[in-house]
């Protein structure tokens, strides 16, 4: 069951406040996300190796050498940012 | 025998920048970004925008288990990446690619010197990661209102090493960050003077207590201080009656102390999972190639070193603890007399470069060789040489050019002479004073010839010709 108190620490972990109100409207909408999952957790997974990855693939690497046409300037970079300063991403401070 | 009394306990987690790659670790992005605008080496996949996949640099993956290898680390056979997630501005995606329960390598070791002898650190693991972006604060990082935030650095191949907790002592923990960074030096895989090249976390318990983590250290002389802070507070908080917490402490640089950072994040927060968009790695077969291919590492250099040229454990240390060090001995070595060679650079130079704050770079392995020519040849005196280092240093010019305006040169036996009975003749009171029977008046005159000389005679031998003639 995820309490209202673990609904805060949810959205602390996301930077979300949350107000009383929020909380009582998302605890008993997640309450069925996890007990979906538990489902999961029925299912007899005796003597099967654990899978890392789907596929069955591994060693994929790249060269050490310099892409350009992937890069992008200054400029394209922040172009999105809705707050930019001398060429920076500016975000409001977090501790 | 070293008993510890606080029963200090000390293990380091080190993140070491492979800087000299020429691409980031996941992206083909450059490296050499130091001295350029913020956000000009980025792209989708360090910008962690949608739809970018990762690709790993297989350079990087090499250069991690040349430090596996040199850590006596075994490489692991799978190896894969996970993300780690949380939320800061630092991190684009909102996680970063990091390793967890199967790290490239592990179990290895570092011979240190320690409190009472050789002691052994124990290499937990030596991780893959990826560099977040560098966040830079108007103001101090407590009152600033915004963060400013360059990727430049995001992404950029990292290794983590991370010890056993088997430091006991600010003073070992100093002396591993040194020896670790030599090791990583010799490798050639990373420039530690380059910003950022290795950062440290340092993990300190007492008395079997809780250990605290220390973030935010940036050079190995902050980690010592930072370290011999924790201890004191840590040590008040048990006299007080209290009980030491587990907990994230921030260094304060300027302050030297700690700082709790109150952090609400457990591991468990983390929610590691295995990354879908790189597969796993299977190159513990590359091992033993790559192992070929090791450079010598400074232990077994300075064991070489004692062999071969013959000269002291102490200056063969001292001489192996830099790479560059070690080079610029080794080429002045091989023209000059080795023993004589390892005094003058371990016992002169280096104290006259760190007396500067300055490194090998900054002297020329020529001036070295004609400087011990010079005094092999008895054209100057020890004085003079040092006098010479001095100012090549301080002034720059040749060896030459110095001797000449200095007037360095050793003065020729019929100039003492001159200068003595000159000497003599001026100062009949110091020669009445010394023929009386005191000894101490001798050093007038012998200062005096050496002012004469400019200070060219070796003092020994005026002090000879001084008594012969009194005599
Ligand atoms: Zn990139």
């Amino acid at each position: 069951m995820i309490t209202s108190k673990d609904l805060e620490h949810i959205g602390w972990l996301a930077r979300l406040e949350l107000s009383e109100k929020d909380k009582e409207e998302y605890a008993p909408k997640l309450n069925p996300v996890l007990d979906y999952f538990s489902e999961l957790d029925e299912v007899d997974t005796e003597g099967v190796e654990p899978a890392y990855h789907v596929l069955q693939l591994s060693n994929v690497f790249r060269e050490d050498e310099v892409n350009t046409k992937c890069s992008l300037d200054q400029e394209e970079a922040l172009s999105n940012a809705p707050n930019k300063q001398d060429g920076f991403f500016k975000a409001p401070r977090m501790m | 025998m070293y008993d510890n009394p606080d029963g200090v306990m000390i293990g380091l987690e080190v993140h070491v920048q492979l800087n000299k790659l020429k691409t980031k670790v996941f992206c083909g992005c450059a490296t050499d970004y130091h001295n350029d605008p913020p956000n000009s080496h980025v792209c989708p996949v360090c910008l962690g925008l949608p739809g970018s996949l990762p690709v790993i640099n297989k350079k990087a993956v090499e250069a991690a288990i040349k430090i596996g290898l040199a850590l006596n680390c075994k490489v692991e056979e799978h190896t894969q990446f996970y993300r780690k997630n949380y939320y800061y501005p630092d991190l684009p995606k909102g996680f970063q690619i990091t390793q967890y329960d199967f790290p490239i390598s592990s179990g290895g070791y570092v011979m240190i010197e320690g409190e009472d002898g050789e002691l052994r650190v124990g290499i937990t693991r030596a991780h893959m990661e990826e560099d977040p972006g560098r966040l830079v604060h108007e103001g101090t990082i407590d009152k600033s209102k915004y963060t400013l935030i360059d990727y430049n650095r995001s992404g950029m191949a990292l290794i983590e090493i991370v010890s056993d907790p088997d430091m006991r002592s600010p003073k070992e923990a100093r002396r591993y960050l040194d020896k670790l960074r030599n090791i990583i030096e010799y490798l050639d895989v990373f420039d530690g003077n380059l910003e950022g090249a290795m950062r440290v976390d340092a993990n300190i318990s007492i008395m079997g207590g809780q250990r605290a983590e220390i973030k935010n250290i940036s050079s190995h002389k902050g980690a010592e201080r930072a370290l011999l802070y924790e201890i004191v507070r840590q040590k008040n908080v048990l006299r007080r009656g209290g009980v030491v917490v587990q907990e994230t402490r921030h260094f304060d640089e300027a302050r030297e102390i700690t700082l709790s950072m109150r952090t609400k994040e457990e591991a468990h927060d983390y929610r590691y999972f295995p990354e879908p968009d790189l597969v796993p790695l299977k190159i513990s077969g590359w091992a033993p190639a790559i192992k070929e291919t090791l450079p010598e590492l400074p232990d077994a250099r300075r064991m070489r070193f004692v062999e071969q040229y013959g000269i002291m454990d102490d200056h063969a240390k001292a001489l192996t603890s830099e790479l560059k060090l070690a080079i610029f001995y080794e080429d002045v070595a091989k023209k000059a007399e080795p023993k004589i060679a390892a005094v003058w650079i371990c016992d002169v130079l280096k104290g006259e470069l760190n007396y500067r704050d300055l490194n090998i770079d900054s002297f020329k392995k020529e001036h070295m060789l004609s400087v011990l020519e010079l005094l092999a040849g008895k054209k100057i005196t020890e004085d003079g040489a040092v006098e010479i280092i001095r100012t090549l240093l301080d002034k720059g010019g040749s060896p030459e050019e110095i001797i000449r305006e200095k007037g360095l040169v050793i003065v020729e036996g019929d100039i003492v002479e001159t200068s003595a009975l000159e000497a003599i003749r001026e100062n009949q009171q110091a020669v009445a004073d010394y023929r009386a029977g005191k000894e101490k008046a001798l050093n007038s005159l012998v200062g005096a010839v050496m002012k004469k000389t400019k200070g060219g005679a070796d003092a020994r031998t005026v002090r000879e010709v001084l008594v012969g003639k009194l005599g």
